[in-house]
């Protein structure tokens, strides 16, 4: 007998690893629901809200008291509720990316996943990547590359590239490929996007 | 004395040259403050609630328990008891509420009671045809076809798409000391404010409209539209801001759509390749709204004996709006599909067929034929074709069959009517003032190259201001037009001002003030750099007074500096897995003629862009309806497929830069280069796997279907 099948139905799944799992973009579809209800009954032991309850979240290196409803997720606490909106909402459902930002050094969608689970975790958005007056490497180098028309998208592209070069500074043309695979741009700006990366990589080694 | 003319080719400084746009570091890094990130004191959140059906009335509507939830300020009914609605996702109630999520819970607390009325959504099949049919004929089409040794027949069609725009429709606004402040996602800075004057209670000039970047339009975003309207009546009734802008499901569902469209095409060819006459029956459905006007045959337009027609089915689908180059791409694929097919049943090779019949071209570009054949040459050579083309079908064994597929287009992307002025400040810096938007274009970027270019200052001494109705009025953002009419007001404005100028600081250098030129940073007389002074030093004699310059296209000295009128043509080269249907791009090839280029790198941009956009509509978006229910099965971006980084393959962009193309003047360039990628490609596949998939999006089930 296969030993998964004394297991109950999802187990192997904590709430906060589903959150994580469909925060990265990765979640199996046929998965979800099944994860989903596991996730229900785990949380029923551990009930906050419904009202509004006050959280503290470390973001770009500040802590930020707020106050939210259990329900809300991470990107609505930090565009409505805070002031960082250059996370973008556009599917509010885990699909295009332009929500991502950086929780504890992994790119994740902030759409999907509640601001409650946060708490205690280190969230980057692309405020916290470089000003306008002080750019990354990465955003200087989709400036050159005119890799943003709109803009709408390009703060997404900005944390996952910046996700990339963290974890791989060499990444190949399929490794962008892969780490931008779950941003959707509209406008059609993906062609500055390679050689955007590899310059930025160049220049962070300190060869440009 | 400065003349507004464009410098000669050779004597550029900055325009024309790559230039990164301006408001990038604002982009990249969150700075950049869409509609969408609008965030006012008090402001409340706006909502709608959207028909679920297709077609129907309001048998009751109940919005008493909404109004009662703590929070929720107000509530609006839109379609009253009685009143018809046409499609899913039309609008029925508003509210604004203290929260975003206040304001779902509130939503659910309306109640309506809906009477379902007959709905019609197939637009593929011409019986659902009605009213009047557009036709016109020419020549002889019945000795047309008799005089041909190949007479083709067959059927193509592409789908409806909609904008998808990823900042959704909508805006904030706020109501404070009797006026009106609004920032909306708009394509239309100069004219969003007469949308409102019903709504707000207040004339134009109350209305104070504000949109520096904004999230994507492609000919959706002109007017401040019914969600404009709500969101002032809202704020007008709750006495707070609103933010309401359209979710994504009932963006997808209302905010716009290309229309379809099908026809039934036969083609008279003679045994050489000449084509010697057309028929065609073609229609479309632009849902609630009219389906455009499509130009069959397209490029093509003189085939010698030609009959065409085109009719309507009116769907219940949200109405069509503008999508660039509004009925091009269409025309384009059933065109350029068509006429490919005919080649090969005649069994001649595409790109020598279109260069045989471009003598049946009615473009209205100079010189036309002689463009697209040195188009065709270069896209050829490119993509390689004489390495890769082989007849109609990969006769290579294994499931992956490769082709190579072609298409030309044209359009006209004139300038609009724009004003402008320029300042020159007594400290050497210089604003640039126009009310045109910037749609990721790079309008911004543009203003300010063409007045340094004008002044011959670095661009950083320059600021451009854009986006906000207090400045000089500028035309909507359409057809491509934003590009001739801002470069031209922009330039004589500079021109205006610099000529103002030179009569302040001519006797400085003791000289007429018609002797003198601005280059280098240096005011100077004509041709001689000894006699000159610094830009800042003749900026400091205008004493404590700045210098304004108007300007406007037409131009106030009469000289035209845009023009319209481009050809361009696009090659593809795919594979087809034909165990699966999946279509993968290898490589894109655009050449692109557009007059004087202002930006080259933002020129690129809106090529490469398009192609991908091209990519997209060819292979993957289309929104789908269910014929039973009438909903959009798919308005949501899991199945409203938008090309991703990986799917796009090798894009390659050339535009043409010789002094000819550089002498016609400016000419737009967001229409253009998104006409024949659909074409490109589908011709692509057919080469491939030796069949037409007759309507795009070439989805792996019609490839597998053609096939079959
Ligand atoms: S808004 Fe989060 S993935 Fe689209
Ligand atoms: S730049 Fe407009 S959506 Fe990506």
């Amino acid at each position: 007998m296969p030993t998964d099948e004394k297991k109950p139905p999802g187990s192997g799944f904590s709430r906060r690893n589903f959150l994580k799992t469909i925060g990265a973009g990765a979640a199996a579809t046929g998965l979800v629901r099944e994860v989903a209800d596991t996730a229900v009954v785990e949380a029923a032991s551990d009930v906050q809200g419904p009202g509004e309850i006050s959280i503290t979240l470390n973001i770009n290196g500040k802590s930020e008291k707020v106050s939210v409803e259990p329900r809300v997720t991470l990107l609505d606490a930090l565009r409505n509720r805070l002031d960082h909106t250059g996370s973008k909402k556009v599917c509010d459902r885990g699909t295009c990316g332009a929500c991502t930002i950086l929780i504890d050094g992994q790119p994740a969608y902030s759409c999907s996943m509640l601001a409650v689970e946060a708490e205690g975790r280190k969230i980057t958005t692309v405020e916290g990547l470089g000003t306008p007056e002080q750019l990354s490497a990465l955003q200087e180098s989709f400036i050159e590359h005119d890799a943003q028309q709109c803009g709408f998208c390009t703060p997404g592209f900005i944390v996952a590239g910046t996700a990339l070069l963290n974890t791989n500074p060499n990444p190949t043309a399929d490794d962008v490929n892969e780490a931008l695979g779950g941003n959707l741009c509209r406008c059609g700006t993906y062609s500055g996007m390679v050689p955007a990366i590899m310059e930025a990589a160049k220049a962070m080694k300190g060869g440009a | 004395m400065a003349k507004s003319a464009w410098p000669a080719m050779g004597d550029r400084t900055v325009l024309g040259s790559r230039v990164s746009r301006l408001d990038g570091p604002i982009k990249t890094t969150g700075a950049a403050k869409y509609a969408y990130d609008q965030k006012l004191d008090g402001m409340l959140y706006g909502r709608f609630l959207i028909a679920p059906y297709a077609h129907g009335k309001i048998k009751s509507i109940d919005v008493s328990a909404a109004e009662a939830m703590k929070g929720v300020e107000v509530v609006q009914i839109i379609r009253n008891v009685g009143d018809e609605f046409l499609y899913a996702g039309d609008a029925i109630a508003a509210l604004a509420a203290t929260s975003e999520e206040l304001a779902v819970d509130a939503l659910d607390a309306i109640k309506v009671e809906y009477e379902i009325l007959e709905h019609q959504m197939d637009d593929t099949t011409v019986d659902n045809v009605s009213g009047r049919v557009r036709t016109s004929e020419d020549g002889d089409v019945a000795a047309g076809f008799a005089e041909a040794d190949i007479v083709h027949e067959g059927h193509y069609g592409v789908s409806p798409i909609t904008h998808c725009c990823l900042e959704s429709h909508g805006q904030v606004c706020e109501f404070k000391d009797g006026e009106l402040w609004v920032w909306p996602s708009t394509q239309n800075v100069s004219g969003y404010a007469d949308g409102l004057t019903k709504s707000s209670g207040l004339e134009a000039s109350k209305i104070h409209v504000d949109c520096q970047v904004m999230g994507g339009g492609f000919g959706s975003k002109f007017g401040a539209d019914q969600w404009g309207n709500v969101c002032t009546e809202l704020a007008k009734a709750a006495g707070k801001p609103v933010k309401l802008m359209l979710e994504r499901d009932q963006e997808l569902m209302t905010a716009g759509a290309r229309p379809s469209a099908h026809a039934d095409v036969k083609v008279g060819l003679k045994k050489d390749g000449t084509i010697t006459a057309w028929e065609s029956n073609a229609w479309g459905s632009g849902g609630t709204g009219g389906a455009g006007r499509l130009q069959l045959p397209y490029v093509f337009g003189a085939i010698p004996n030609s009959k065409v027609g085109q009719g309507t089915i009116r769907t219940n689908r949200g109405s069509q709006r503008a999508w660039r180059a509004p009925g091009h791409p269409q025309s384009c694929l059933i065109t350029m599909s068509a006429l490919e097919d005919a080649a090969a049943e005649a069994g001649i090779d595409p790109l020598e067929f279109f260069k045989k019949n471009l003598d049946k071209l009615d473009v209205r570009l100079p010189n036309a034929e002689n463009v697209y054949i040195e188009e065709l040459d270069i896209a050829a050579d490119l993509i390689g074709y004489k390495d890769k083309a082989h007849p109609r079908g990969d006769k290579t064994s294994g499931p992956i069959k490769r082709g190579l597929g072609m298409s030309m287009h044209t359009w006209g992307g004139a300038g609009h009517p724009s004003n402008a002025d320029v300042v020159i400040n007594p400290d050497g810096s210089v604003a640039v003032n126009c009310a045109t938007q910037d749609l990721g274009t790079g309008a911004r970027t543009a203003l300010s190259i063409v007045v340094a270019e004008t002044l011959g200052i670095p661009m950083d001494s320059v600021q451009a201001n854009i986006g906000n109705n207090t400045l000089p009025p500028d035309n909507p953002s359409g057809g491509s037009t934003t590009i001739g009419g801002i470069s031209s007001s922009s330039r004589d404005a500079a021109t205006n001002a610099l000529n103002a100028m030179f009569a302040k600081v001519a006797s400085g250098l003791g000289v007429a003030a018609d002797q003198l030129e601005a280059r280098g940073g240096n005011v100077q007389e004509i041709g001689k750099p000894d006699n000159s002074m610094t830009w800042k030093k003749a900026c400091a004699l205008l004493g404590s007074n700045p210098i304004k310059g108007t300007g406007a296209k037409p131009t106030s000295d009469g000289t035209k500096l845009d023009n319209s009128q481009v050809g361009g043509c696009q090659m593809a080269d795919v594979s087809v897995d034909i165990e699966t249907g999946v279509v993968t791009i290898n490589e894109m090839v655009a050449v692109q003629d557009i007059g004087t280029i202002i930006n080259l790198k933002c020129a690129e941009s809106q090529v490469h862009g398009a192609l991908i956009m091209g990519v997209t509509y060819a292979l993957y978006e289309e929104a789908i309806y269910d014929p039973i229910t009438g909903k959009m099965l798919n308005a949501d971006m899991e199945f409203y497929r938008l090309a991703g980084h990986a799917d796009v393959g090798k894009l390659t962009v050339h535009m043409m830069q010789t002094e000819e193309h550089y002498s016609r003047g400016v000419i737009g360039l967001g229409e253009p280069p998104v006409i024949s990628p659909g074409a490109a490609i589908s011709n692509a596949v057919a080469n491939a796997i030796g069949v037409r998939v007759p309507t795009l999006p070439l989805t792996p089930d019609r490839v597998l279907a053609a096939l079959a």
